[in-house]
């Protein structure tokens, strides 16, 4: 399965590329969405801020792409630009989901850096086979507001916050799974189950 | 880590080896370790090969963040370890000869991926930073250089009391107590972990986010499950 991630800011794409192999996918790295239609599946990872990736991403052609049935997973970042806009910039994102990131709450420490629980909320092909209570690894200052039969599981962190969303062809995680332990492993094997059909 | 072995001393002193940091970090995996922070200490030219070299094949067999430090002097080396698969760079010297590298860090890679290191040792009634592993003072105070560093734009904390380095003899709970009551983002503690009621001690007392142990581990005194364990049963919250 050949898998296009975008790289659209500067930090680690490493891992995310590292766990896809373990699971016999093929990921490849572009930076102009070039290969996107020829992919099985689409990334967009959690590197970088909102502006940066919004400014740098062919967004147009990715927001088609997806909505021509593409599988397509967000990670942190990458689940952000699925909304139309953020409290951290100015830029547009995807809008594919009604909602909008906000800023985690000043009554936390902020970013969010740790592991925390994920509580499901809505069965989904993404969340199969997880453990009774199953912990994530998060790295966020932002999270999605959004209200809708996508939401499939939430986190508390100062607030109580979407983190896992599915819509169609394409899902979302605040949290990363490709530093998840099993928990990401499983989360990322579903995804790539689902995209294969 | 030195020479691409894991490597242990007692205040920073005498280092003995420890293992293949490879199959160590496979194994505190497995423990259930949350994260796992490699700090080099090898002083060669070709320091950055060999590290890229390791943290890439840590990156590969790992699903949990790891950070790796020591020597990170610069921009490209911070560029080179977080490619290479690491999720956090610690900064430590650099950052007290030039404190503009931390602000430099979080704007092009996000205060996420920014730990400060800090070097504590007791002089006296207050606690100075010490910089160069530990080998030269600094003149600053610990309290108020952590305080700095937040404003900087550092998105952690790693706290080592040098007195108590290896030395087993818990936590300096005073020193991170006063750490964790001054700023705002997550500390880790390190220096001096020996028995359970330690952990207790650095997460509960002294109000730290992690806590960090080395020669306990290595020297297979006690598990990562079985810290886990007491501490999930002392109302602690713990990943399983």
């Amino acid at each position: 399965m050949r898998v296009t991630i975008f790289n659209y800011g500067a930090g680690n794409l490493f891992s995310i590329q590292a766990a896809l192999r373990k699971e016999g996918a093929k990921p490849s790295v572009t930076k102009t969405g070039s290969g996107m239609k020829e992919a099985d599946a689409l990334i967009l990872p959690g590197v970088g801020s909102f502006d940066q990736a919004a400014n740098s991403l062919p967004m147009e052609e990715i927001r088609e792409v997806i909505r021509s049935g593409k599988p397509t997973l967000g990670i942190c970042l990458g689940l952000q630009l699925f909304f139309g806009g953020s409290e951290e910039g100015r830029a547009k994102g995807l809008s594919l989901l009604k909602g909008r990131v906000r800023r985690l709450p000043p009554s936390v420490k902020v970013p969010q850096i740790g592991w925390n629980t994920l509580n499901v909320e809505r069965e989904n092909e993404l969340v199969s086979g997880l453990d009774k209570e199953p912990w994530v690894y998060y790295v966020n200052s932002y999270y999605p507001e959004t209200d809708g039969k996508w939401v499939v599981a939430t986190s508390d962190y100062g607030v109580r916050f979407p983190c896992l969303v599915a819509e169609k062809n394409f899902y979302g995680t605040q949290f990363h799974p490709e530093k998840s332990g099993a928990t990401g492993r499983t989360i990322l094997q579903n995804f790539l189950k689902a995209a294969k059909k | 880590m030195k020479g691409g072995r894991v490597v242990k001393g007692v205040k920073f002193e005498g280092l003995r080896d420890a293992g293949d940091p490879v199959e160590l970090a496979r194994r505190y995996r497995d423990e259930g370790a949350d994260e796992l922070v490699f700090l080099d200490i090898t002083a060669s030219l070709e320091k950055r090969a060999t590290l890229r070299v390791l943290v890439r094949k840590v990156a590969e067999n790992l699903d949990i963040p790891f950070t790796v430090g020591g020597g990170i002097r610069t921009m490209s080396d911070a560029r080179l370890v977080l490619c290479s698969g690491a999720d956090k760079v610690a900064v430590n010297t650099a950052a007290i000869q030039d404190p503009r590298l931390v602000t430099r860090l979080s704007e092009v890679f996000g205060s996420q991926c920014v730990v400060v290191a800090i070097d504590a040792r007791l002089q006296g009634a207050s606690y100075e930073v010490q910089s160069h592993a530990a080998t030269r003072r600094t003149g600053l105070e610990v309290v108020s250089w952590a305080k700095r560093v937040e404003e900087l734009g550092a998105g952690e904390l790693l706290v080592t009391s040098v007195d108590r380095d290896g030395t087993k003899a818990g936590y300096d709970t005073k020193l991170l107590a006063s750490v964790t009551s001054a700023v705002n983002i997550p500390v880790i503690a390190s220096g001096g972990a020996g028995t359970l009621e330690h952990f207790l001690q650095a997460l509960r007392d002294a109000r730290c986010d992690a806590a960090l142990a080395a020669s306990l581990f290595h020297y297979r005194e006690l598990t990562v499950g079985e810290v886990k364990d007491y501490l999930s049963a002392n109302g602690v919250t713990v990943r399983p």
